[in-house]
């Protein structure tokens, strides 16, 4: 049997070398940690653009990303009413916290990305899976109407039924070249079972209906909050 | 927990004869980590839909058994018996979150998808099993080898459920589309998949269809090797 004493003394010695050691790989392990955090956050948006660039963001290295990002992506923060809120950086807003406040005072983050004298926005939407959030960006040509591609991020739906929205590089692609006007008016894009119009609807993924309606709700609520901006913008140009 | 403790004498510091084999054979088999011990069942169901993930993970637990083993054993005879399973618990918190820093380095996708399993490989059952059955009771070299053979012994298991249940859930392996009809799942493919017939069985992807795989080999498992049933 160890004395009091000596169990007192070796827990100590144990924690403290636990901690110096877990202290140490933290140290040494920053750089890279820091490097990743910030590359995936602008791979996932410019996943949306994944055709136009022509080749998958999610592959390339963290430095090509952050390099694309900074020198072709324009970043923008608008309210409701499609102002534009001036010395805030798009990537400051999260929806999570913005979703939390009342309509009137939410911002929203939109990135321009500008490529051979034509812009494309890049939309952020967020909404409700089955099991928890789900999340996309949503890429739009400077028509302001017609969809260039698509993302999909989701916190915790099934694999191979809801999680297709990530996994199956179909999904996302079926949003391409749909509209979200209707002679004029704002409708958005549906997600439903044998969908028919080819401008306004996309198939929905068997076994997976309410992350589907999810996406159609998302898509909808989403897009609608820079539909303001978007008719700004067209009444200027 | 198995309270018995299982000692093993071998006289060089690091050798890899008969008793080392063993120690690698048996997990895989007949004292396997999953099937005769029933132990680590748990994140057994959460992690093999898919195989990536799968694998990473028989690799982490591979890893922290054997390295928890050789830590465990190298300081058994200074550990208080009073706080044995604190020590135990503080040496494997540390080295998963060792492990869950250097997936978050070079594998940042993976480190997304399995942040949270990694973290309760802490809680899974195989690794303070061995500690408390081998490591606190046998040299450093054997009870590496044992922990390493013990995650081995889980790794296959976990890989053989995911494979199956990738497969016939998504008619996938590693995310490379294999069977199934083509037009729609299609992920990352550039051949044509075989039986296009073949429908994803969505079953296959929900927890409930690993318990049954498990069941199944652990069915063929006792069918083959009689001195495992239980007769009692």
């Amino acid at each position: 049997m160890f004395s009091t004493r000596y169990v007192y003394v070796y827990t100590l010695i144990l924690s403290a070398f636990a901690a110096i050691s877990l202290a140490f790989f933290i140290t040494i392990f920053k750089p890279l940690h820091d490097s990743n955090e910030a590359a995936s956050k602008k791979k996932d948006i410019l996943s949306s653009i994944a055709g136009e660039l022509g080749q998958d963001p999610q592959l390339m290295s963290n430095e090509d990303v952050i390099k694309l990002f900074d020198e072709k992506v324009e970043q923008l923060v608008i309210d409701a009413k499609g102002n534009i809120i001036k010395d805030v950086s798009a990537e400051d807003i999260s929806l999570a916290t913005e979703e939390k406040k009342p309509l009137e005072e939410r911002r929203y983050p939109l990135y321009i990305f500008k490529s051979k004298g034509s812009s494309i926005y890049l939309t952020a939407v967020r909404g409700n899976g089955l099991w928890d959030k789900i999340w996309g960006t949503i890429a739009i040509k400077d028509d302001m109407n017609t969809i260039v591609g698509a993302s999909f991020g989701h916190q915790a739906e099934t694999p191979g039924l809801g999680a297709e929205i990530k996994d199956n590089a179909n999904f996302p692609k079926s949003f391409i070249g749909k509209e979200i006007f209707k002679d004029g008016e704002y409708v958005s894009v549906k997600v439903m079972k044998g969908a028919s119009d080819p401008k306004h609807q996309v198939d929905a993924i068997s076994g997976a209906t309410i992350t589907s309606v999810g996406v159609s709700e998302m898509m909808y609520k989403g897009l609608n909050s820079y539909v303001a901006y978007f008719n700004s913008i067209k009444n200027k140009g | 927990m198995a309270a018995t403790q299982e000692v093993i004498k071998s006289e060089p510091i690091i050798s890899f004869g008969k008793q080392e084999k063993k120690l690698i054979k048996d997990p895989l088999h007949i004292n396997n980590p999953i099937t005769v011990q029933i132990l680590g069942v748990c994140s057994a169901l959460a992690v093999t839909t898919m195989l990536k993930p799968a694998l990473i993970m028989g690799i982490a637990v591979t890893l922290v058994t054997g390295f928890s083993n050789l830590v465990i054993s190298l300081i058994r005879n200074t550990i208080p018996k009073q706080i044995r399973m604190i020590v135990q618990l503080v040496v494997i918190a540390t080295l998963v979150t060792i492990v869950e820093l250097v997936l978050k380095a070079y594998s940042f996708d993976v480190w997304k998808q399995l942040s949270v399993f990694i973290g309760l490989i802490i809680t899974n059952c195989i690794v303070m099993g061995r500690l408390e059955a081998f490591a606190m009771a046998n040299k450093p070299w054997p009870s590496f080898v044992d922990g390493i053979g013990n995650g081995l012994g889980y790794a296959w298991i976990l890989i053989a459920i995911a494979g199956i249940r990738e497969l016939f859930g998504r008619g996938a392996l590693l995310g490379y589309k294999i069977i199934g009809p083509s037009e729609e799942f299609l992920i990352n493919t550039s051949s044509t998949p075989l039986l296009s017939w073949y429908q994803p069985n969505g079953l296959m992807v929900l927890p409930a269809s690993a318990m049954v795989i498990i069941a199944v080999i652990i069915w063929i498992q006792r069918s083959k090797e009689k001195s495992l049933v239980d007769i009692s």
